[in-house]
């Protein structure tokens, strides 16, 4: 190649433009394979809210409804379940529920609207297995010999309190979630949508 | 082309070569490759993974025939997708013998490339000039790992579901991007049908093609600087002057094609009585718990991954600490990544005068036989609950895992060798 070849800055320039257009084309042409693998528009509009019966849940039972593809469980306390929660309070890494992990209005020691009736979401915050639930107290739950009642995740071994409070040093980052809620009657809960501005 | 090209061959052999190099390429790679003399048992798992990926290849274009990936439940109320897998197993025609086929050829293909990359270790097959390989060698395992990871979500049973549901929810840990990256992976806010269908695609197509390109790329820079041996010295040292030829290799073929064809007869022996008495590997090859349709409502009591994967979800399981504001789930993930990513830099950790363990001191051999007992470890760890007492063990070993590679660039330069002799030994 000669000097002058080298120096021929308006072919080069020509070259620069053609690449430079060329590639912009390139990653505009990826937008439209990239944005088919975000949620379809049908997958977006199925998160209607439903309602759960829990008129026939007996005290420390627990129930299942299905809400956008997860499991939400609905727990009726009795008198143990909330005791124990005082017991945990001390062991659990989030006591006082301050990261986000549920509306304002469970914000609170039962992380309930009501005590006794606890709703949360039963997908661990972790890798999102779902939690056994573990009710039996002591040894015989077979979690740990001192074990107040709660969750044991099968997957990585994350513990939950009746309130799904993570205990603490597990692997779990957070407390489970408490899904927006709001009851319609005594034994209707409407899971999904709750009165504005709570 | 300025001047006729000038080929040896004639006939239709001969109007070929002048168009393409066939009998060209067939001696550079086949005929006229020289390997080394002193090749052994250890040798045969590299032909051997091409022979499972031929299998796995054949049998996943048959099964896609029949195979359907659609999460909907049909009018019996079972996902179609577990009941197509059904109905290759009871209504295609041979249907059962080449599903169990691919399934016992995903775990024969991690069995074979595990002791293909033992054997890197042993005789330090991944030091220079064969880095490159081994970077490739690492690219096919992350592969293969995508692979089989999407492939056993298409059968949509439980563990099908909640080892997906697991496995996207790792990437919502990486800090900021995370929780959209793992909504890009599923297609929904769950694992669903749209999960499903892409899984379908990146198993059939996409991943196929990369592993097709990466193997190729293996075998390529494989034949650019040639094999290493058992003795890791380098054949091409000595060469015989009249046709400088490496006194110490032999042709490919027809030596090896014909060595390779006995490792081939034992390991088909072997494949078929699993696939005629054992399929399901005793509950490893394929679960239990995955004969029952996906439920996104409850997760089996105990899941587990499949084996290939164990020793590496141990490693995630193992770290049950948060550190720097960023929480144990976020650095489980970059555990277990960096225990796959850290296998590339070995080439660069390794400071050892003697490639092969034959002439390595003590103290590497120590820490290999430490190496595969806790990797071992961590895989059977990884296939049970949890325990406080089995975290334990799984954080012992998993220190002990990285421990390998990350203290290598001092024991390998502290280590007394043995002398390296110049040529192969027998």
């Amino acid at each position: 190649m000669s000097e002058e070849e080298k120096c021929d800055c308006s072919r080069r320039r020509l070259l620069a433009a053609t690449a430079a257009t060329g590639g912009a084309v390139t990653v505009a042409a990826a937008v439209p394979f990239v944005a088919s693998l975000t949620p379809s528009e049908r997958a977006k509009a199925a998160g209607a809210p439903v309602v759960a019966d829990i008129g026939k849940l007996a005290p420390g039972e627990m129930m299942t409804v299905e809400w956008r593809g997860k499991p939400v469980w609905i727990i009726r306390r009795d008198k143990t379940m909330l005791d124990s929660l005082k017991k945990t309070e001390s062991l659990v890494a989030d006591p006082k529920s301050d990261k986000d992990q549920q509306p304002a209005y469970a914000r609170n020691a039962t992380r309930s609207i009501k005590p006794e009736i606890m709703v949360m979401v039963g997908i661990c915050t972790h890798l999102g297995c779902s939690p056994s639930s573990k009710f039996t107290q002591g040894a015989e739950s077979g979690v740990s010999p001192d074990w107040a009642g709660g969750f044991l995740c099968p997957c990585h071994g994350s513990t939950f309190d009746l309130a799904g409070r993570v205990y603490q040093g597990k692997p779990a980052p957070t407390n489970l979630e408490v899904p927006p809620h709001k009851y319609l009657s005594d034994a209707l809960i409407l899971i999904g949508e709750d009165t504005k501005g709570a | 082309m300025a001047a006729e090209k000038q080929v040896t061959t004639t006939g239709i052999l001969g109007w070929i070569d002048e168009r393409f190099p066939l009998t060209s390429s067939y001696k550079a790679h086949l005929s006229e490759y020289y390997a080394p003399k002193n090749f052994n048992f250890w040798y045969f798992f590299g032909s051997l993974a091409l022979l499972v990926l031929v299998i796995q290849i054949v049998t996943g274009i048959f099964l896609t025939m029949h195979y359907k990936p659609d999460a909907n439940l049909n009018l019996a109320g079972v996902p179609v997708a577990f009941a197509s897998v059904e109905y290759i197993m009871r209504d295609v025609p041979g249907g059962w013998i080449i599903r169990y086929m691919h399934s016992t050829g995903a775990s024969s293909f991690f069995i074979v490339v595990y002791l293909h990359m033992f054997r890197g270790l042993l005789y330090g097959s991944y030091r220079k000039p064969r880095e490159l390989i081994w970077i490739f060698g690492t690219l096919i395992f992350l592969a293969l790992m995508a692979e089989a990871f999407m492939g056993y979500l298409l059968p949509w049973g439980q563990m099908s579901y909640w080892g997906a549901q697991v496995i996207v929810n790792l990437f919502s840990a990486i800090p900021v991007i995370g929780p959209d990256l793992s909504l890009l992976i599923r297609g929904d806010y769950v694992i669903s049908d749209a999960t499903l269908n892409r899984f379908f695609s990146f198993h059939v197509i996409a991943v196929p093609l990369v592993l097709l390109g990466l193997v190729v790329a293996h075998i390529i820079a494989l034949h650019e600087v040639g094999s290493n041996n058992p003795d890791g010295i380098e054949i091409k040292k000595n060469k015989d002057p009249a046709t400088g030829l490496p006194l110490d290799g032999i042709p490919f073929h027809p030596y090896y094609s014909v060595k390779d064809m006995v490792g081939v007869g034992v390991f088909l022996f072997v494949f078929c009585a699993i696939l005629f008495f054992a399929p399901e590997g005793g509950g490893y090859f394929i679960e239990a718990n995955n004969f029952f349709p996906a439920d996104p409502m409850v997760t089996p009591p105990h899941i587990a991954p499949v084996w290939y994967f164990t020793p590496f979800y141990s490693i995630l399981r193992a770290v049950t600490y948060p550190l720097f504001g960023l929480d144990a789930k976020f650095w489980g993930v970059v555990a277990m990544g960096a225990a796959v990513v850290i296998i590339a830099f070995l080439p660069w950790l390794d400071k050892s005068p003697a490639k092969s363990i034959r002439y390595r001191g003590p103290i590497y051999k120590i820490w290999l036989a430490v190496f595969v007992v806790s990797f071992i470890i961590l895989g059977y760890l990884g296939v049970l609950p949890p325990t406080p007492g089995r975290t334990l063990v799984s954080q012992i070993c998993a220190l002990l895992y990285f421990g390998f590679f990350l203290l290598m660039p001092w024991y390998s330069k502290v280590d007394k060798c043995k002398p390296v002799p110049e040529r192969v030994t027998g």
